[in-house]
């Protein structure tokens, strides 16, 4: 018996199985972008968990903070498990991914994050703090890994032609995630509040309801194409150019090519300058324009960050496919190092217009780093092994969600502690911020084909597809 | 893993509609949740 034939389940969940899933004849291609919307929609939700920190202070004391209640510091823990747990999860389940097929990947991701908001909101409704870290941080953050990955190689099956445009479309939707989830939850909390409850535990399970059978949606969309089949007019490369390989690496070996690591550092520094700065977005803009940006106007600066991070995330993994995915990520870093670099100077002209253009610019970047990744994997590393690799690799994401941060703050707070004002203590770090980007342009510029002899044979390819 | 390939797509009618439905059933939340921002992104113009 195969390891495929094993992974079937059989019985009442047959048709989760990678065989239940295989394309009949007419099937469009098309409905595969929406099927991973459908998951990247809800979970993109973790950029928005932040709306309920201050609500989740007054559980007890409902219209301020009781004695009992928890602190803001102790519910930070909660998005940071959750990324620790995605980063973890996209890296060990990759493999289990790619042989038991998107549809099971994403079923089990829907039952980790609606379940992990089910449990949270047990652990609300008691109190218990460390119900909340399991429910919403562990069992929702390998939701999140799980989910991330799972309709990645799917996509780029099915779009060998423009495979940067098809993880771009689906990838979007993380970033729109907050989007939906942010006014979503302040609307929900509205309608379960009551005297004597701020309304979390009632939000938390309808979320968790909804999610979960969004999710499942798409779980029961998605098919996997033939093997064999390619879209109409396509012909598919048969020698490799510079950095677009035919051959298929094993995501095992890949981990001992200089090319994995080039990439971990590529995405890791991309993702630290943009995490760091868009941490202190609303912070820095009131304070580098005192006044003219009010509280309320910064909050909508934010939500419009949100939009070209999402709206980057289609566009430049759409271009990678006409200019490559190696330029794509020099114009990341040569122009990123330029905007960061001349934030600062938007500060000192008291232009609230370039200020705003210079940082939407640098976020349709950020996004795009994130988009056109998987399309970078499978150009280095071919198709066979794309998704438990682009799992392997978003450890850097998980790496820099920590460092962009600390980074950011430790940087600000020294400066601001040897007496420089606020509106300044942001020049130093935009310029540090830049200095990374530095670091990632020439990480970018080392990348060559992969060496030869990490090349699956045919014999060894034959074999992992019986499997 | 393509050797040879074969083409099966077709948009018939029905597949039509499920494309419809399909990119409704995303994109209406999509479109909801960008209002939303659009709206609140505003007010810094203002």
């Amino acid at each position: 018996m195969t390891s495929q034939a094993q992974a079937d389940s059989g019985g009442l969940f047959s048709w989760l199985d990678r065989s239940h899933t295989v394309a009949k004849p007419g099937f469009s291609r098309w409905l595969v972008p929406p099927a991973a919307l459908c998951v990247h929609l809800c979970i993109g939700q973790v950029y928005a968990f932040s709306v309920f920190n201050l609500p989740m202070t007054r559980l007890i004391g409902i219209t301020e903070s009781a004695p009992d209640d928890w602190k803001l510091t102790q519910l930070g823990w909660i998005f940071s498990i959750a990324i620790v747990f995605l980063g973890l999860a996209a890296a060990f389940t990759g493999t289990w991914l790619d042989r038991v097929g998107p549809r099971k990947a994403m079923f089990t991701a829907a039952l980790c994050f609606g379940g992990g908001f089910l449990v949270s909101a047990f652990g609300v409704h008691t109190h218990q703090l460390w119900i909340v870290y399991l429910g919403y941080g562990v069992i929702g953050g390998c939701g999140l890994g799980l989910g991330y990955i799972s309709p990645v190689k799917t996509l780029i099956t099915w779009f060998p032609d423009r495979p940067g445009m098809a993880t771009g479309m689906a990838i979007m939707g993380f970033g729109g995630g907050a989007m939906i989830a942010s006014p979503l939850s302040v609307l929900l909390m509205d309608y379960f509040s009551s005297p004597t409850d701020v309304g979390v535990t009632g939000t938390f399970i309808t979320m968790g309801l909804i999610y979960m059978v969004f999710m499942m949606v798409g779980a029961t969309i998605v098919r996997v194409p033939p093997e064999g089949w390619a879209p109409e007019g396509y012909v598919a490369p048969t020698e490799s150019k510079k950095l677009v390989t035919t051959a298929h690496v094993h995501v095992d070996e890949a981990l001992k090519t200089p090319q994995f690591y080039l990439l971990w550092g590529v995405l890791c520094l991309n993702v630290t300058a943009g995490i760091g700065v868009l941490g202190q977005a609303s912070a820095m803009s009131q304070e580098m324009f005192p006044g003219k940006i009010t509280v309320a106007a910064a909050a909508g600066f934010v939500g419009l960050l949100s939009l070209f991070n999402m709206a980057g995330r289609f566009f430049w993994a759409s271009t990678s496919d006409f200019i490559g995915r190696r330029n794509t990520y020099m114009i990341f870093f040569a122009l990123g190092m330029a905007l960061y670099a001349a934030v600062p100077w938007t500060g000192e002209t008291g232009s609230i217009i370039l200020f705003v253009a210079f940082y939407c610019v640098i976020m349709t970047m950020y996004g795009g780093g994130f988009a056109t990744i998987p399309a970078y994997l499978r150009d280095v590393f071919g198709v066979r092994y794309v998704g438990a690799i682009h799992g392997r690799l978003l450890t850097a994401w998980s790496t820099a969600g920590v460092l962009g941060p600390v980074l950011v703050n430790y940087i600000r707070e020294y400066q601001i502690n040897h007496g420089v004002p606020k509106a300044d203590a942001y020049s130093v770090t935009m310029y540090i911020m830049a200095g990374l980007l530095l670091v990632g342009f020439l990480l970018n510029w080392l990348m060559r084909p992969v060496d030869k002899k990490h090349h699956m044979t045919e014999a060894e390819l034959k074999a992992s597809m019986e499997r | 893993m393509m050797s040879e390939p074969t083409h099966h797509e077709d948009v018939s009618g029905a597949n039509k509609i499920k494309l419809v439905l399909a990119w409704s059933f995303v994109g209406i939340p999509l479109l909801w949740g960008v209002l939303n921002t659009l709206a609140k992104a505003s007010l810094l113009f203002k």
